[in-house]
């Protein structure tokens, strides 16, 4: 029985992010050559004037892409290493007179770089325990638990879809500087990351619609022996919920790390700052140099994160049931 | 077999005691979430309303001043700046940061090599923080040294001033925005093409339709659900457009990319004048969610 049981939400998932397993099948199906074909059809490629006209775009789309896409982080990269006198030579040079990495440790002490990343740090990690832990359970808890103004609840949370960040930015920032009821100033503490962090709509959107698709005689087996709903939760939702907790996990922690208003007005100490902030508010009196070298420190986490969990993040991408 | 003793249990004397523990429970696993959303979203977005009725600074007690607030920031001359310059920002975004997507998508769509890289670069940017994508166009921008100039040079165009004239700054700042974010665009319409069935196209081809009579006839019909989809989004993304002018230009050169969303800031932290920030968050909202309103709608119906 666990078998058909746990095949059946992998299944229902397949837009969102397919498990392992899944995966390599999936792609069989999609393998190009034989059942593939765009507008071009495999014939016209195969004749002589095909093959030239499809090689010629071939080559001007990658060379295209790699300078628009590749080149400027190459530029990057290799400006933060010329002296400020290379910086404005004309001609620039392609490559660096020197190759001179002290520039990165000098961008790593002037701006306090090691502070705002360990900062990031802790707002992406906090961020994503409390996003898990408390989106996890509300969307158990409105999918399976099923209590009374279940259906009210879940209207509420998914109008915060409808209502842009940048628009209600001046009343949460007044919600951070005095909690209501409580009066407590959260201003330059990182629960005035993590908890907005978790009031996010679509997460719950996403983990409920999979819960959703979890077949209920699972549970109820497990409530007949005796289980509770909070032992249910971890020992039977949860191991068949890891494709879509990876996706959830991925993009809480990209936002928090991409994120600039909000950590610029809740986090104006500059022993507080996240990275992104830090560097801006430091970008005007930094040498040219330093400052894009601070800028290349700043993207080698997220370039990272991206080569490394690549397959996640394109699942989440597609993951807002935006499947043709 | 297990579901049927699940239902004689529901049916016993405890029934209701049970349903109490039960929705008890539930409250309990929803409190962390309702708390947060009570504090960040759903307060907030009832005081957006009253915010922009009061007069808020932190020093005297709030109090009502009625449309006060709406007058001080109509009165305000860059206040049409700020409006026309969204639209123009949401216009010049739309036409390159849309149709751009989706043509990169047609045509990686028909290549059969290095694909996977082109993807993974185009989606790379995208990764960046926004504000290290738009600090580095700022160093590009720069009018003596910039990597932009220079390449003009090379080619023997005369440098161009950039975020220092009234009439590049603008778009200037809608190439950093399109550069950053396009990779999501293409990878989205990637996803639908491929799922555009062959057999179209071939009838098409038999009937002797050109490639962009096929694309007009077939790839274009086929996704547009998700172009919908994908310009409602946008529209809502880009009307919001805050860090390029923050980070960029501060709002100049004389109004020349101020923003709404830039100018709510300013209201709020450099004058001190949250009601008005409120007000025109206000505005904002209402022309937002009429987007949002109706972007929650055709999502909805595809799934």
């Amino acid at each position: 029985m666990s078998q058909s049981t746990v095949q059946r939400p992998a299944r229902a998932v397949k837009d969102s992010a397919p498990p392992p397993k899944h995966a390599r099948r999936r792609r069989k199906t999609k393998e190009r050559p034989q059942q593939f074909r765009g507008l071009v059809s495999p014939h016209t490629l195969t004749t002589p004037r095909g093959k030239i006209v499809y090689w010629t775009v071939l080559t001007f789309v990658v060379v295209g892409f790699t300078l628009a896409f590749v080149f400027p982080l190459y530029w990057m990269v290799t400006g933060a290493m010329k002296s400020p006198d290379e910086l404005v030579a004309v001609p620039p040079s392609f490559f660096p007179e020197e190759l001179n990495f002290a520039v990165y440790a000098e961008a790593w002490d002037l701006l306090d770089l090691g502070t705002f990343l360990k900062n990031t740090l802790i707002y992406a990690a906090g961020a994503w325990f409390f996003t898990l832990t408390f989106d996890v359970a509300a969307a158990y808890a409105l999918s399976k638990l099923r209590p009374v103004f279940g259906k009210v609840v879940l209207a509420l949370v998914l109008s915060t879809l409808m209502i842009p960040p940048m628009v209600i930015l001046l009343p949460a920032y007044l919600s951070v500087v005095e909690l209501p009821i409580f009066g407590w100033n959260l201003l330059n503490t990182p629960w005035a990351i993590w908890l907005p962090a978790a009031a996010n709509g679509f997460f719950i959107f996403l983990l409920k619609r999979f819960f959703d698709s979890i077949p209920r005689e699972l549970l109820e087996a497990a409530q007949i022996d005796g289980a509770s709903p909070m032992r249910i939760l971890w020992s039977v939702v949860l191991p068949v919920s890891r494709p879509i907790l990876g996706v959830v996990s991925i993009l809480a922690v990209v936002n928090v790390w991409k994120d600039f208003v909000w950590p610029l007005l809740v986090l104006p100490d500059s022993e507080k700052m996240s990275i992104s902030v830090g560097i801006s508010s430091l970008s005007a009196q930094m040498p040219q140099n330093v400052l894009i070298a601070a800028l290349v420190i700043a993207s080698i986490p997220a370039i990272l994160v991206f080569l490394v969990f690549q397959r996640s993040i394109m699942a989440g991408l597609t993951a807002g049931s935006l499947k043709g | 077999m297990t579901t049927l003793s699940a239902k004689d249990r529901r049916q016993h004397p405890g029934a209701l005691r049970r349903s109490v523990s039960r929705n008890l429970t539930a409250y309990g696993f929803l409190s962390g979430a309702l708390i947060c959303f009570a504090f960040f979203s759903w307060i907030p977005m009832v005081r957006e309303f009253i915010l922009s009725f009061q007069k808020t600074n932190f020093v005297n007690s709030t109090e009502w001043v009625g449309l006060e607030n709406f007058r001080t920031v109509l009165d305000d001359p860059a206040f049409i700046s700020a409006w026309v310059n969204t639209a123009i920002f949401t216009l010049l975004a739309l036409v390159f940061g849309y149709i751009v997507p989706f043509v990169f998508a047609v045509v990686l769509n028909e290549l059969r090599h290095a694909q996977g890289y082109l993807r993974l670069i185009v989606y790379l940017p995208v990764m960046l923080p926004p504000a290290v994508a738009v600090l580095l166009f700022k160093w590009f921008y720069d009018p003596g040294a910039g990597l932009f100039n220079q390449a003009l040079g090379v080619v023997g165009i005369p440098p161009l001033s950039w975020l220092d004239s009234t009439t590049t700054a603008l778009p200037s700042l809608v190439i950093v925005s399109t550069w950053m974010n396009l990779g999501t665009g293409t990878l989205i319409y990637l996803a639908a093409l491929q799922s555009i069935p062959s057999e179209l196209y071939e009838a098409a081809e038999l009937d002797g339709a050109g490639l962009f009579k096929r694309v007009w006839h077939i790839t274009i019909p086929q996704t547009r659900l998700i172009l919908l989809v994908m310009l409602l989004l946008q529209i809502v993304a880009t009307m919001q457009v805050f860090i390029e002018p923050f980070l960029l230009t501060g709002g100049g050169p004389e109004n020349a990319t101020v923003t709404v969303a830039y100018l709510m800031y300013q209201y709020a932290f450099s004058f001190g004048n949250f009601g008005g920030g409120g007000a025109l968050g206000l505005m904002l909202m209402l022309v937002l969610i009429v987007f949002s309103a109706f972007y929650l709608r055709v999502s909805r119906d595809r799934t």
